[in-house]
């Protein structure tokens, strides 16, 4: 990670107005997109964009192609070319043919990404941003930090000293004062210049349409006062048909402003007449600018469903802190770190790809089903193919691909941590390991790892046999999990085994791009889990229960390895979640709890993996509140806590404020504690609890349920 | 009597339109003339109002209407609209899904007058609401029309630390005049 990265970083959550606004923002977000897109179906909708964006991607030649036909024999002029700089090119020598002195524009995310403005400036061409967000950035000389909201790291009294100081003193903080200012300047320059630039939301091939949405209404001043209108596009705007205009524009608004329409939308199809009755001179760019690479990418052309919402920005719990511009210059938060390292450069990517929490928000919002986590892995994982594991990481992953080392160390670590223990916490850590202790105590390790406790407990013989996948956290810091977990299957009847050979689910090596070190413990661990036959392995932490039912296999797929594929599978079918399990084992009869018990109010917390890769939220509710739980759900009960295993390490300054959130959260319930089903969220909440004197208890579902069963 | 009327209204208003629905043309006509009055439309400069004719207007009664308001013009220009208080425009067709008027705008003057003056009234028969979208793209095809303009509410931004303000580069205004008998108007 860069210095400079770091410092932007912090820049940024130093930054109150900035963290301030995109925080309410987040919040005021999710209600106003809930709410437009009301007696409409998400899922066919966006059923609907991935074949019609897909399948656009899959033949971007030939209906870039048609488009050119259509829209030239519509009157238009067709420039294709892959080349950012021949965009600009082509721009100026128009301009230069044309004698265009001034130039308006209405926003183009397109012609951010090639730096026109820039261009224009260079060949002494006024250039003018219309979108009054882009026209702030544009004169506060900054570059937009969201795709539809370019300013929405700007307060009022920001905007009003730009204004006060670039266009003309004597403005105050006011909103509505300001946006009439703004009117007032920019309407002369529409009226004056000489060439109009857009952008296009869609670009329909079977008939050379462009699609305009815009709220302002300058997109159509920009199509109506000046005689030529160039429209930059890039290809992925391509659709086939004008029947696939209407899905798009079913989410488009809805998932961007929380809109059912924006206010204006233009469909221009041909030229049209100028004031004095010259027809107007359109010509439109299709720019290619490596799409057509991330088409012919198996992973990475699903990012070209992106209908540009940025709805991974507005749900992110890290973009809601940091704000668009550590990510650089033009495309921002999720999909932004990915176009930037097609677009730009996959270096480019190194550090941003980073800010991925990876806790899946963005997944079941985005229109275009794009799995941006799991494609910022695949980032991760070239760039760790390109570049190399840092040193540091090698020597980690060294270790953790060797079980005995690992292990043997993770035992030694019980001993060596006592001068730290308090209790079972870890308060503080010295040097640079403070960072980890600052915001939320650590775990102590176990004396007596799981492993080796197991083994005392008797247990039923010669029934139904279940394989327990502990995984690091239950096995060595939190073992009366898994002792709570062994005694609720017992007391189904269900003996537990413990595969001695099962060792690190390999999703840390996963999460930080080391594929080959996860494809190594995924062949271990299957290994030792089908070793005996069992009906299910079943596992308490969600993060090694994804990784057991869905990553092996796609750890496989990434590095190659071929054979390990068929017992991958086998494992993935039996793979189950601890709450999901008991959910069944009661439904079926085989647990029974006990009767009239009143616990009182909890609070529960859902752990990013459970919810949204395994779908399961109902099932420890419904437990907790079978057990004679009061559920009081706090606010944003499915947001990351922050932890995302080795990213609390690595940037523990954002865990930090996300955990904040988080338990202030927590404490507005009153109620006494939260439950969850993750060890790893437990250690970072119960730690963070812990740090703030808290008296409420964290707790893992398998240790609130642990006598309740008859 | 349109089914899609109501929905359309209360679509329409919740994004800041304003909508009037009157029986036949001379209703619409006396509103729109009342209307022009209240809003201080005059031939003094900044004041005049441009319409955008249509076939509403068939039946030659723009002299008439010219003659009843000063100010108001016909002749549609850049300077005229850029100057004028009020715009004048017919509609082709409406969606009820989501308040929005739908626009064969090929023509530079009906863009002009619901695009530079700070009020458009903006008129439409009541028989010409349909469900959705897709219903007016197989009317109004853009295989044949080069511009076509969908408008929903009056402009606005909310760039500005997300505070929704109305009219910043469009009109602050729009009037819808919704006539059920709408002589002379067929596509």
């Amino acid at each position: 990670m860069t210095t400079q990265f770091r410092e932007s970083i912090e820049t940024a959550l130093h930054n109150p107005n900035l963290t301030g606004a995109l925080g309410r923002f987040s919040e005021a977000y999710r209600i106003s997109r809930a709410k437009a897109y009301e007696g409409i179906d998400f899922e066919a909708v966006r059923d609907q964009i991935v074949e019609i964006k897909g399948s656009a991607s899959s033949n971007f030649e030939a209906l870039a192609e048609q488009f050119k036909a259509s829209a030239e024999a519509r009157g238009a002029k067709v420039f294709r070319t892959a080349d950012p700089a021949q965009v600009k090119q082509y721009i100026l020598a128009l301009a230069k043919e044309k004698g265009v002195e001034r130039v308006v524009k209405s926003k183009s995310m397109a012609s951010e990404e090639i730096h026109l403005n820039k261009a224009f400036e260079q060949a002494g061409i006024e250039v003018d941003e219309t979108d009054l967000g882009e026209w702030i950035i544009q004169l506060a000389h900054q570059t937009p930090s969201h795709m539809v909201m370019p300013a929405i790291h700007m307060t009022k009294e920001e905007v009003t000293e730009v204004f006060n100081q670039e266009v003309e003193a004597g403005q105050a903080p006011d909103i509505p004062k300001l946006v009439k200012f703004a009117r007032a300047k920019l309407r002369p320059k529409f009226l004056q210049a000489d060439m109009g630039i857009t952008g296009a939301n869609i670009a329909v091939a079977e008939t050379g349409s462009l699609v305009i949405v815009t709220n302002e209404g300058n997109a159509r001043l920009v199509t109506t006062l000046p005689k030529i209108h160039v429209a930059i596009v890039g290809i992925e705007k391509l659709v086939a048909l004008v029947k696939d205009i209407q899905p798009i524009l079913t989410a488009l608004p809805r998932s961007a402003t929380g809109q059912l329409l924006t206010s204006y939308v233009s469909i221009i199809s041909g030229p049209v007449p100028n004031t004095d009755g010259s027809p107007k001179e359109l010509h439109i760019i299709l720019m290619d600018n490596h799409r057509s690479d991330m088409a012919k990418d198996p992973v990475f052309k699903e990012a070209l469903q992106c209908i540009r919402c940025a709805t991974c920005l507005n749900v992110c719990p890290v973009f809601r802190l940091v704000g668009g511009h550590v990510f650089g210059k033009t495309y921002t938060g999720g999909i932004g770190t990915i176009l930037t390292a097609w677009f730009d450069e996959l270096k480019k990517s190194e550090d941003i790809q980073g800010l991925c929490i990876q806790c899946g928000s963005c997944v079941p919002l985005c229109p275009g089903k794009i799995d941006i986590p799991r494609l910022i892995l695949e980032l991760r994982r070239r760039l760790v193919v390109e570049n190399g594991q840092s040193l540091a990481m090698k020597a980690i992953f060294s270790v953790v691909n060797n079980r005995r080392l690992f292990h043997s160390m993770l035992r030694m670590a019980s001993v060596t941590q006592k001068p730290f223990k308090q209790g079972r916490f870890i308060r503080h850590l010295p040097l640079f390991l403070s960072d980890m202790t600052d915001f939320r105590s650590l775990p102590a390790v176990a004396a007596v790892p799981l492993r080796d406790t197991i083994k005392n407990i008797p247990q039923p013989k010669g029934g139904e046999k279940i394989a327990f996948f502990a995984g690091c956290l239950i096995d060595f810091c939190y073992p009366e999990m898994g002792e709570s977990l062994v005694n609720i299957l017992n007391k189904a009847g269900i003996e537990v085994l413990f595969p001695e050979g099962q060792t690190c689910c390999g999703a840390p090596a996963r999460y930080n791009g080391a594929y080959e070190v996860a494809a190594q413990n995924a062949q271990d661990n299957i290994k030792a889990l089908l070793e005996t036959e069992v009906s299910y392995v079943v596992s308490a932490c969600p993060t090694c229960t994804v990784a057991l039912k869905y990553d092996f296999l796609d750890t496989f797929k990434s590095v190659g390895v071929t054979d390990a594929m068929e017992a991958a599978k086998e494992l993935s079918a039996k793979t189950i979640d601890f709450s999901t399990l008991i959910k069944k084992l009661v439904d079926e009869g085989r647990l029974t709890f006990k009767e009239g018990e009143e616990l009182g109010k909890i609070t529960y917390h859902d752990s990013c993996h459970l919810k949204r890769t395994l779908k399961a939220s109902e099932e420890p509710r419904e437990l907790l509140k079978q057990a004679g739980h009061e559920i009081a759900e706090m606010y944003e009960c499915d947001t990351c806590c922050g932890m995302a295993g080795s990213y609390s390490l690595k940037l523990p300054e954002i865990s930090a404020p996300i955990l904040e959130r988080k338990l202030k959260n927590i404490k507005d319930t009153g109620a006494s504690k939260v439950v969850m089903d993750c060890p790893g969220c437990v250690m970072q909440i119960r730690g963070g609890l812990d740090k703030d004197g808290s008296p409420i208890h964290a707790e893992h579902t398998v240790e609130r349920l642990a006598d309740r069963f008859k | 009597m349109n089914s899609h009327f109501e929905a359309f209204k209360t679509r329409a208003e919740a994004v800041s339109a304003e909508v009037h629905r009157f029986t036949g043309k001379e209703e619409a006509l006396a509103f729109i003339l009342a209307f022009l009055k209240e809003a201080g439309v005059s031939d003094a400069p900044e004041c005049g109002a441009v319409w955008s004719a249509g076939p509403f207007l068939e039946g030659a009664r723009s002299e008439e209407l010219r003659a009843k308001v000063p100010g108001l013009t016909f002749e549609v220009t850049r300077e005229g609209s850029a100057a004028a208080k009020v715009g004048i425009s017919q509609m082709d067709w409406a969606i009820a899904g989501t308040g929005t008027l739908v626009q064969d705008a090929t023509g530079v003057e009906k863009r002009l007058v619901s695009t530079l003056p700070p009020i458009h009234v903006a008129l439409i028969g009541a028989d010409r609401i349909l469900e959705d979208m897709g219903g007016v793209l197989e009317r109004l095809r853009p295989d044949q029309l080069n511009y076509i303009s969908f408008i929903t509410g009056p402009s606005r931004t909310a760039d500005i630390e997300r505070v929704l303000t109305i009219g910043v580069h469009g009109p602050g205004r729009l009037i819808i005049v919704v006539v059920d008998a709408f002589e002379e108007v067929t596509a």
